[in-house]
């Protein structure tokens, strides 16, 4: 069966974010980029599915500006076979996002999409829902375990009090969690391969989207800012300054 | 203008987060109708109903809906949502799932865990794991919202007096059934509400070490948390996560152990009101947003901090 994977171009985990002075968002000028980690997840996760020879073929897709080939690149060193970037400047909202990813699913049929389950950048948590609910498929959101068997997968969810598992018909769209795998590193002969793989670029007006959007930001700002406090010399001390400064115990 | 929220509930009681989720809609201002969507979930609705500044709850009690599928909950709310301005849930991984389902139906953005609200459309949030709190304003007809519970204070669960009114409409997709389910068991408080919360890292070393907080917690009354480090080792189980991913928490003392302070951990308790760290590195970042920090063996400070508490 074929598999489709959305991933997204987002600032490295590990960067630090700065808020622009005029509050207009975040300073990503010369800021490190790289795959969105729950993205990475849901590659890993195909290509593991096309080594137990349940996918016969990886499409990666993602939705924003012309570098983010760099990461569909990196999602076929990692095992996809084709990639296709709808090419989108400005920044997108979610539900933009899923028409345009709903459009790419009619027009490939995948049987199951494989989503991060939320970008680190603008933590939505919305794309792989609004997908469903758009091309009509079920739902497996927050996986820690897939397991496609006939015309039906079984989805391990992380829910709040613990695991739920669900059975979807497929086609099915399902959204990573952290537990679901461990991403591999693209090695360099397959980083070598990745560029030789075709990578198709269309745009929102090709595919007949609008993009249009009922929000707007208004503003970006710092949180409050946290100060360091005092360091205790002892658990004595610590637990007079809770009992009598904090009153908190 | 009037409001619905979405009760969180296991069919048996109405979750906390409910309380808070009704505490934005009330500061959004209109009537609140509660809808509650479950399968014999007759106490649920009743507990809706005395919750303070609910003027109608709305139940659906149907077989399909007992585990809360999205297929079969996300056309029920569709349904209701005409003469609705907002529909809210809770940030709990049940209104996250169901939530940005109802909103690409209605063809509307959705806003998600939202922190505060500057007016009827205009709502604050927190994006990049918490680095910037962004301000959006919504021309939705119908606006669709998560609420994070730890932002606004819950309502009382006792004062009102809401009329019940069963919903007979009956939507099972049959795309999806539910197979099963492994909740962890405990007898401490619910993470996301506990008054004090005692989380473990990467320090405990394993999973046996983690008795020592449970013990301590036990103490305080307080709820055990972990570090993303400590999950992915197997000290504990997922769902004791604090973070950008896991859980966000905001209780009146946040005790971190043995835990350094990424970004991702952050995003999940800097807004408790005050922070303990114990780290044995005194460089730590988690040392730059403690509040009482104790540079000290874990193994030697935790068992004597039970022993004065």
């Amino acid at each position: 069966m074929k598999v489709l994977v959305a991933v997204k171009r987002v600032v490295d985990y590990n960067v630090k974010v700065r808020v622009k002075a005029d509050n207009s968002g975040v300073d990503l000028a010369n800021v490190k980029m790289s795959m969105n980690p729950f993205c990475e997840i849901a590659v890993e996760e195909a290509v593991r599915l096309k080594e137990k020879g349940v996918a016969t073929e990886i499409v990666v897709v993602s939705i924003g500006p012309t570098n983010a080939q760099e990461q569909l690149r990196t999602a076929l060193a990692l095992g996809a076979d084709r990639a296709i970037l709808v090419e989108s400047a400005e920044e997108l909202n979610s539900l933009a996002v899923a028409k345009l990813l709903n459009a790419v699913v009619a027009k490939e049929q995948p049987q199951l999409v494989i989503l991060g389950k939320q970008a680190i950048d603008s933590d939505n948590n919305q794309t792989g829902q609004m997908l469903a609910a758009l091309s009509g498929f079920a739902q497996g959101t927050f996986a820690s375990k897939v397991e496609v068997s006939g015309d039906k997968v079984a989805v391990t969810r992380e829910i709040d009090g613990g695991l739920q598992t669900v059975s979807l018909s497929l086609p099915a769209v399902v959204t990573t969690d952290l537990r679901l795998n461990e991403p591999r590193y693209a090695s360099l002969p397959n980083i070598m391969k990745a560029k030789k793989k075709p990578l198709e670029v269309l745009t929102p007006d090709a595919l007949g989207v609008s993009t249009a959007s009922t929000t707007k930001t208004i503003k970006v700002e710092a949180p409050a800012a946290r100060s360091a406090g005092i360091k205790v010399k002892s658990v004595a001390e610590l637990v007079e300054k809770l009992k009598n400064e904090a009153k908190v115990i | 203008m009037t409001i619905l929220v979405i009760a969180e509930h296991d069919n048996a009681a109405l979750a906390p987060a409910t309380l808070n989720t009704v505490a934005a809609a009330a500061k959004i201002g209109g009537d609140i109708h509660v809808l509650v969507a479950g399968a014999g979930a007759s106490a649920v609705a009743d507990a809706a109903g005395k919750v303070a500044g609910v003027a109608k709850v709305l139940v659906a009690d149907n077989a399909a809906y007992a585990h809360q599928l999205p297929e079969n909950i996300a056309p029920l709310v569709v349904e209701l949502a005409a003469g609705y301005s907002h529909i809210l849930a809770a940030a709990t991984s049940n209104g996250k799932n169901i939530l940005p389902r109802v909103a690409a139906l209605l063809d509307v953005d959705q806003i998600s865990e939202i922190i505060s609200v500057e007016s009827a459309d205009t709502f604050k949030r927190p994006i990049y794991a918490g680095n910037a709190i962004a301000t959006v304003q919504s021309s939705a007809s119908i606006k669709v919202i998560t609420v994070r519970a730890t932002g606004f204070d819950p309502v009382a669960a006792e004062g009102g007096s809401a009329a019940v009114e069963a919903v007979s409409a009956a939507h099972d997709a049959g795309k999806s059934s539910f197979v099963g389910e492994e909740l962890a068991q405990s007898d401490r408080p619910e993470l996301t509400a506990a008054k004090i919360v005692v989380s473990g890292g990467r320090g405990m070393q394993n999973g046996d070490n983690f008795k020592h907080l449970y013990t301590l917690a036990d103490k305080l009354g307080a709820a055990v948390g972990a570090s993303r480090a400590a999950v992915d080792a197997g000290f504990v189980p997922n769902d004791m996560q604090v973070g950008q991913t896991g859980k966000i928490v905001a209780p009146q003392l946040y005790i971190a152990v043995g835990i350094s302070g990424a970004i991702q951990h952050l995003a999940g308790m800097k807004d408790s009101k005050v922070i303990v760290a114990i780290n044995k590195d005194e460089e730590a970042p988690i040392f730059q947003v403690a509040d009482y920090g104790l540079v000290a063996d874990l193994f030697e400070a935790i068992p004597e901090l039970e022993k004065l508490v």
